[in-house]
């Protein structure tokens, strides 16, 4: 059933007995065309753009917990492409354009709010490197604003714009499309779509192993049985390494806790997200009035996803240091992602060196923002079993041939 | 916050330590030719088990680089090895 | 009697009253209220608005379990927003405004949205507000949510304390369990540390009618007290715990009172004791949301602990055996109670904007307070932190505290042990680690749960107005695991993260789908168990104390000389002196000479029988063909290729080098030494030792730098001293390390002398410098000398991708025969690519202006422009008259004399490939003298 004003107006007058299940919750088969493992973002959208665009038969997501359950459902929300690379602007643009239209396309209010996003710099060298940004990513086509101080300012005035600042503003690259999105939203909206057009979305589902035979990948072992399929995607995000080593691949990847805060809610303090690359620290609000904050990786590499008091103590300090009146308010929840990092902070999307098995994966930090694309370029993948031009440069071969993507090596730009 | 046994200071917090890879990793003998994929292999490939793992570690203000055993899961701690052969 | 104050009992003191203000009128409370307690006892119904249908609230619990009353706080110039009424203690003076209401928490104009929840059932914002756009409907709704106001004015000495503790064991939990608990460890010999949320210790003792052990409870409390300490425990009152984390560490925080940071203990505890009782589940009824009804347990704190009797005509609607005791403790305190068995039939809350009674079974009993239980739920929340599992207990109708966590054990009303002997011994022996003797509860309970299909409207959570009509919805859709329930809906997300609301939202969904509730699960406990301050987690790092800057030790002599002190790789160093004039101090250091403090420069010494092979495979650089006393440039690469840092090591002697790496990687480089040695070498035979700040360094650079050199008591023969060279002497007695090196394209030296010399060399060069001319120059002033020399800034002109190929150093990556550091990265195909971008020099036509730096050169191709290299380095160069720039260019080497076009915020200039040494590229003048 579409949703709509209308829609809601009409079941408003029948106390809401006529909405429809989101999504089924259908019995795995005994075989597919596509399995895709891990019921999140990037394999929810995968379904949802496989079954739009490609003609591959029967598709299944396989969850092991509730759909959106991880790393999609405890991220920070931001949604940008102020990137450096062309590689990654092409990655990142067509992600921010699939969102653009999101919301209409998916029938589903995702809440992709553009209120931009300012990435700060607090000296004269971190002007030049933000310049350096800007001059590209408005050469690579996206919108990019090098601000001065009182620009920052007016769009910010929570920030730290006092004299004994430790990280004085000097500027900012401002992106003025970037944003937040509702990440559940996302998830849902995706599964939905993917429902309705005939996935069968199963949770509770964990892959125990990967079935090989002869060095192609042919099923899985399920908690719900064995499961074949013609073609296998994984988008596990921070447990692609384990789903890899099923299938005896090692990966260039390490898994890192990733803390994330949510304040109580307070009516409106700063529309954009902001970021410090020096304090270490970014904030933004959503639209509930919760400031929603977020840092850097843990020290130690963990699957723990659960908070630790010292990366608490470093990211918060650093966001008292950019917005000091924060400091009287309340946090209302802290948690913890397990997110994949890549030596060069870019993805995976390719094959996985078995065949039958492709991967999309090593997103890191950054995942959230990459939903559509991701999805997008893996079903391109796995519907033709090769890649699209704009997921090429995100094989896993690059790290033999020593093309990597190296955004923070590039830019400064911390993923 | 954790604590990990530094062979040489005893225990310490955990923001004194680095971590510096997974163990047991030998470097390609680079006088001879290396293929591009044993370089890579070397280079970024990471076991990045859920359970035990055994890993190097450095603790900054001693600079002492050990193994450290631990789960990377409940975050236990299983033990430490020294990587000197001769003990001081 | 005055308002709902009893005479006498409770823990105030009537004596010493408090005037405050909420919504802008005047109450009187007296010294131990809360600002809640106040409030009641002034008998105010409506102290807030919910989230979403501006419904009237009122007070439900007591302490942390109250989703309701909300306030922004002003006092004299402090304002806090969202302060809990129920856990914020009066204060005279203090003025409070409800949260999300306006023009008070009684008036709201926006009471009005509560006609229209039809149209905003959960979720609804997810099914529209898609056309035309979301931007035109979200700053509207962005106005409208959100609970208090953030005044932006920052709170001066807002800073927490923080203080790391450890002990045997930590008692979390005040209440008679905890104390006993902490009583029989400290006794033990045990170290103890007790932590309760509120001032006073006792819990939930203080309702109690009846004695404790013999005494009466206050008596009981402070005689437990006193043993405690007398044992050697410490006692925290006011003190939350409010997170545990890895490795038994338990986070706390203290509160100093209204508009002080609370301080931060990290307490170790080899073991710790959860006694943190249990909270009373809400009723699920119709109407049940209205001001008047309350928590029973609450009620029964008010009194006990404040003076209060919340209501005088009382209900009380529950399904447990705990409610008749509870009911002859409010009659006694003189209200007219009358109790419901909430298992009998629904129950229906009457009035319009309070309550006014209550109907069930088709009967009416008028009231002005209804007092709800449908149970108690242990508060697991710190067990869970713990990786503690929950059992589902029948006879409790409560998860309980299951399979433990290492070093955690639960007691009492936590551990589901409700009554108060059986938590007494219950405490005392798993304090101690003695076996629990075998018990029996008198607790008797008839499960009570939301019972879907209902018609009328029933509040599951009170703040964020989620009803059962929400979750039957959630379920109608498959939103049915429970982290979906609480997405969708927003059940347990509000201000009580659940407390209040959980239990009873999975139970509604568990009875929806047919499902058992331990099936159906709870969601996690994430810390904070109680929001807290964002402050608490600052400490001192904020403002320069937030990653202070090293300083050096001549920071006076610069001070004193005017200079512009500034952050350069982490340190505080001069920029320049005197007025911005970058231009005289070059012309200084070119004409006569340039005094710098070169103090940050690394100072890394490598020595042992290895460590000329070592050093050889460290650099790029051969090195093992280095002669003691003599110096050399080079790089470091990490193991991909790249270059990581450059810089000059020194021969000192056979098996003895220093290196000179960048002032900002000192660290990193020696810990990747310290890394190389200890991990594939012997480190018996090679010694590493970062001595940068050991050895303050003073450079003097120019054509005058020899004659200042030869003024200085360094008995060096400073004509045979050649470039890239090393003297060890002796200034004033001390040691002293000469080198000639240079940055500049200058004759240069650097001299350095032990940190009690440094002052006394700086003067004397500078003594010696004046009369020549010379004078101190800062770090800008050196970024434009080593850039007309064309000597690079490793991470400004070069970054992530630069390889020493693309700087003009080939010859190692093409003839080194012993393994380096990098060696392998250094083949790889994108290190072989014929596209790299090189390191050339940039001109400007005459009399254009200099570039920026950050400015893209670019190519047309088929899709428009393209970036080809980007301009490092720029400058108006004093030397040669002109502007100079740096850039990394796509075949750099290629295009010398090219004109290629320069793009920097959309506009277009040109520049002449040229090579990057724009000043006497044959080195006549660094070779001078």
């Amino acid at each position: 059933m579409t949703y709509s004003a209308f829609s809601l107006l009409r079941e408003a007058l029948r106390n809401h007995t006529g909405w429809k299940p989101a999504w089924r919750s259908p019995k795995p088969r005994a075989e597919y065309d596509v399995i895709i493992i891990g019921g999140g973002g990037h394999g929810l959208a995968t379904a949802y753009y496989l079954a739009k665009n490609h003609n591959v038969g029967r598709i299944a997501v396989l969850e092991k917990g509730w759909l959106g359950g991880g790393n999609t459902g405890r991220n920070t929300t931001v949604i940008r492409s102020n990137y450096f690379y062309p590689e990654s602007v092409a990655l990142y643009e067509l992600s921010m354009k699939l969102y653009e239209g999101l919301s209409r396309d998916l029938n589903y209010n995702v809440m992709f709010s553009q209120r931009g996003m300012l990435i700060l710099a607090h000296s004269q060298p971190e002007m030049e490197i933000a310049a350096r940004t800007v001059n590209a990513m408005r050469l690579n086509g996206v919108d990019a604003d090098l601000l001065g101080p009182e620009d920052v300012r007016k769009r910010a005035p929570v920030l730290n714009f006092r004299d004994d600042a430790r990280y004085p503003i000097h500027g900012a690259v401002f992106q003025g499309r970037a944003g937040t999105g509702r990440h559940d939203a996302v998830a849902w909206g995706y599964a939905r779509g993917a429902d309705q057009r005939g996935v069968d979305i199963i949770q509770n589902c964990e892959v125990l192993d990967v079935i090989v035979e002869g060095g192609v990948c042919k099923g899985v072992e399920t908690s719900k049985g064995t499961i074949r399929a013609g073609r296998i995607g994984a988008a596990v995000a921070g447990h692609s390494s384990a789903l890899a080593q099923m299938a005896g691949v090692s990966l260039p990847i390490q898994s890192y806790a990733l803390q994330a805060f949510v304040s109580e809610p307070l009516k409106p303090v700063i529309d954009t997200v902001a970021f410090s690359p020096s304090a270490g620290t970014y904030f933004s609000q959503s639209d509930k009035g919760g400031l929603v904050i977020g840092g850097g990786l843990d020290r130690v590499p963990s699957y723990g996803q659960r908070g630790n008091l010292p990366m608490q103590e470093a990211v918060l300090s650093g966001l008292i240091e950019m917005a000091p009146a924060v400091a009287k308010v309340k946090l209302l929840r802290h948690w913890a992602g397990i997110v994949d990092v890549t030596p060069d902070s870019s993805p995976v999307i390719g094959p996985s060196g078995v065949d039958g098995l492709f991967l999309n994966c090593g997103w890191g930090t950054g995942g959230f923002k990459a939903i559509p694309a991701g999805g997008y370029l893996f079903a391109h993948l796995l519907a033709t079993g090769t890649h699209h031009a704009i997921s090429r440069p995100f094989d896993l071969d690059r790290f033999r041939s020593g093309y990597l993507v190296d955004e923070g090596a590039a830019s400064g730009i911390a993923h | 916050m954790q604590q990990f046994p530094c062979p040489f200071c005893g225990l310490r917090n955990e923001q004194e330590f680095h971590f510096a890879g997974e163990a047991g990793k030998i470097r390609p003998d680079t006088t001879r030719k290396v293929s591009a994929a044993d370089w890579a292999d070397y280079l970024y490939t990471q076991k990045n088990t859920m359970g035990e793992v055994r890993e190097v570690w450095m603790h900054s203000p001693c600079a002492e680089i050990f193994i450290l055993r631990r789960d990377s899961v409940s975050m236990a701690v299983l033990g430490v090895e020294q990587l000197r052969k001769n003990k001081p | 009697m005055s308002g709902f104050r009893i005479a006498k009992g409770g823990l105030i003191n009537r004596e010493q009253t408090l005037d405050f203000t909420f919504d802008g009128r005047k109450y009187q409370g007296v010294k131990g209220d809360t600002l809640a307690s106040a409030l009641l006892a002034n008998g105010v119904r409506i102290v807030g608005r919910s989230f979403k249908y501006h419904r009237p609230r009122g007070v439900w619990g007591v302490w942390f379990d109250d989703p309701n009353a909300i306030f922004d706080l002003t006092l004299k110039d402090v304002s806090l927003p969202n302060c809990p009424a129920t856990t914020t203690h009066l204060v005279e003076g203090m003025s409070a405004r409800a949260v999300n209401a306006y023009p008070s928490a009684q008036f709201d104009i926006k009471g009005v949205f509560d006609r229209f929840h039809r149209f905003m059932p959960a979720g609804f914002y997810y099914k529209t507000f898609k056309w035309p756009h979301w931007h035109l409907f979200e700053p509207v709704i962005r106005k409208m949510a959100g609970l208090g106001h953030l005044g932006s004015e920052i709170i001066e000495g807002y800073q927490s304390e923080q203080h790391n503790i450890r002990c045997d064991l930590l008692v979390i939990g005040g209440g008679p369990a905890g104390l006993a608990g902490a009583q029989a460890a400290a006794q033990a010999g045990q170290s103890v540390i007790l932590v309760d949320d509120h001032p006073e210790f006792g819990g939930g003792l203080y309702r109690r009618s009846k004695d404790i052990e013999g005494v009466k409870p206050a008596q009981w409390v402070a005689r437990q007290c006193r043993a405690i300490e007398a044992a050697g425990g410490r006692l925290m009152p006011a003190t939350t715990a409010f997170g545990v984390y890895d490795h038994n560490m338990v986070a706390l925080a203290q509160d100093k009172g209204f508009g002080l940071a609370p301080t931060l203990w990290r307490v170790r505890a080899k073991r710790i004791l959860m006694a943190t009782g249990a909270t009373d589940r809400p009723v699920t009824f119709a109407n049940n949301d209205r001001p008047g009804v309350m928590s029973l347990d609450g009620a029964l704190e008010y009194l006990a602990r404040y003076g209060v009797l919340v209501g005088r005509k009382i209900a009380v609607l529950s399904n447990n055996s705990f409610v008749e005791p509870a009911a002859e403790i409010l009659r006694r305190a003189g209200g007219e109670v009358r109790v419901l068995d909430a298992t009998q039939g629904q129950a229906k809350a009457l009035g319009n904007k309070v309550l006014h009674g209550v109907e069930m079974n088709g009967q009416r009993f008028d009231c002005d307070t209804l007092l709800a239980s449908s149970g108690l739920t242990p508060v697991v929340h710190l067990w869970r932190h713990a990786g503690g599992k929950l059992d589902w207990d029948e006879n409790l109708a409560a998860f309980i505290p299951g399979k433990a966590p290492d070093n955690m054990r639960a007691a009492g009303a936590a551990n589901g042990t409700f009554d108060l002997d059986n938590a007494l011994s219950e405490a005392r022996a798993k304090a101690i680690g003695a076996p629990v003797p075998k018990q029996k509860s008198t607790y008797r309970i008839t499960p009570l749960w939301p019972k879907p299909d209902a018609k009328a409207r029933q509040w599951i959570d009170f703040q964020h107005d989620v009803t059962l009509k929400d979750i039957e919805l959630a379920a109608r859709e498959n939103y049915a695991s429970v982290e979906h329930l609480k997405r969708y809906t927003t059940l347990g997300m509000a201000s009580d993260q659940g407390k209040t609301s959980n239990m009873t939202g999975l139970a509604a969904m568990a009875a929806l789908q047919g499902r058992s509730i331990p099936e159906v699960g709870t969601t996690t406990f994430r810390p904070p168990f109680v929001p807290v301050p964002i402050g608490l987690y600052g400490g001192a790092r904020r403002g320069q104390l937030f990653n202070p800057l090293k300083r050096l030790v001549l920071e006076d002599r610069h001070r004193a000389a005017g200079a512009a002190l500034g952050e350069y790789g982490g340190w505080l160093r001069p920029g320049w002196y005197g007025a911005r004039d970058i231009t005289r101090e070059v012309l200084r250091a070119r004409n006569a000479a340039g005094i710098l403090d070169a103090s940050p420069l690394g100072k890394i010494e490598v020595m042992g029988p290895d460590a000329a092979s070592f050093v050889n495979f460290i650099y790029y650089n051969t090195i093992s063909t280095l002669k003691t006393g003599c110096i050399r440039y080079g790089f470091m690469l990490t193991e991909g290729g790249i270059v990581y840092d450059d810089g000059v090591i020194a021969r000192l002697a056979d098996n003895h080098f220093v290196i000179s790496c960048s002032s900002s990687h000192v660290e990193s480089v020696t810990a990747a030494l310290e890394s190389w040695r200890q991990d594939g070498n012997d480190p018996d035979r090679i010694f590493i030792h970062d001595c940068t700040q050991n050895w303050p360094t003073v450079t003097v650079t120019g054509p005058k730098a020899r004659e200042i050199m030869a003024q200085l008591d360094l008995s060096i023969d400073l004509a045979d001293f050649p470039h890239m060279t090393w003297r060890e002497t002796r200034f004033k007695q001390a040691a002293a390390r000469v080198a000639r090196v240079s940055f500049t394209g200058d004759t240069s030296y650097e001299i350095s002398v032990p940190v009690d010399k440094v002052h006394a060399l700086w003067d004397a060069v500078i003594l010696a410098g004046k009369p020549l001319g010379a004078g101190p120059i800062g770090v800008e002033a050196l970024s434009v000398l080593r850039a007309e020399k064309g000597y690079i800034i490793v991470g400004k002109d070069t970054d992530g991708e630069v390889m020493p190929h693309d700087l003009g150093f080939a010859i190692p990556r093409a003839k080194k025969t012993a393994a380096f550091v990098g060696d392998r990265g250094l083949h790889t195909d994108n290190a072989n690519r014929e596209d790299r971008r090189q390191l050339v020099g940039l001109r400007v036509p005459d009399g254009a202006v200099a570039l920026a730096t950050g400015a893209h050169l670019v190519e047309k191709s088929a899709s428009g422009l393209h970036s080809i290299g980007v301009v490092t380095s720029s400058y108006n160069s004093p030397s040669i008259g002109q502007p100079i720039a740096l850039a990394l260019v796509e075949k750099g080497t290629e295009r010398m004399g090219e004109t290629l076009t320069i793009w920097h915020m959309d506009q277009q200039n040109t520049a002449t490939v040229v090579s990057p040494v724009f000043l006497d590229p044959k080195g006549a003048r660094l070779n001078a003298g």
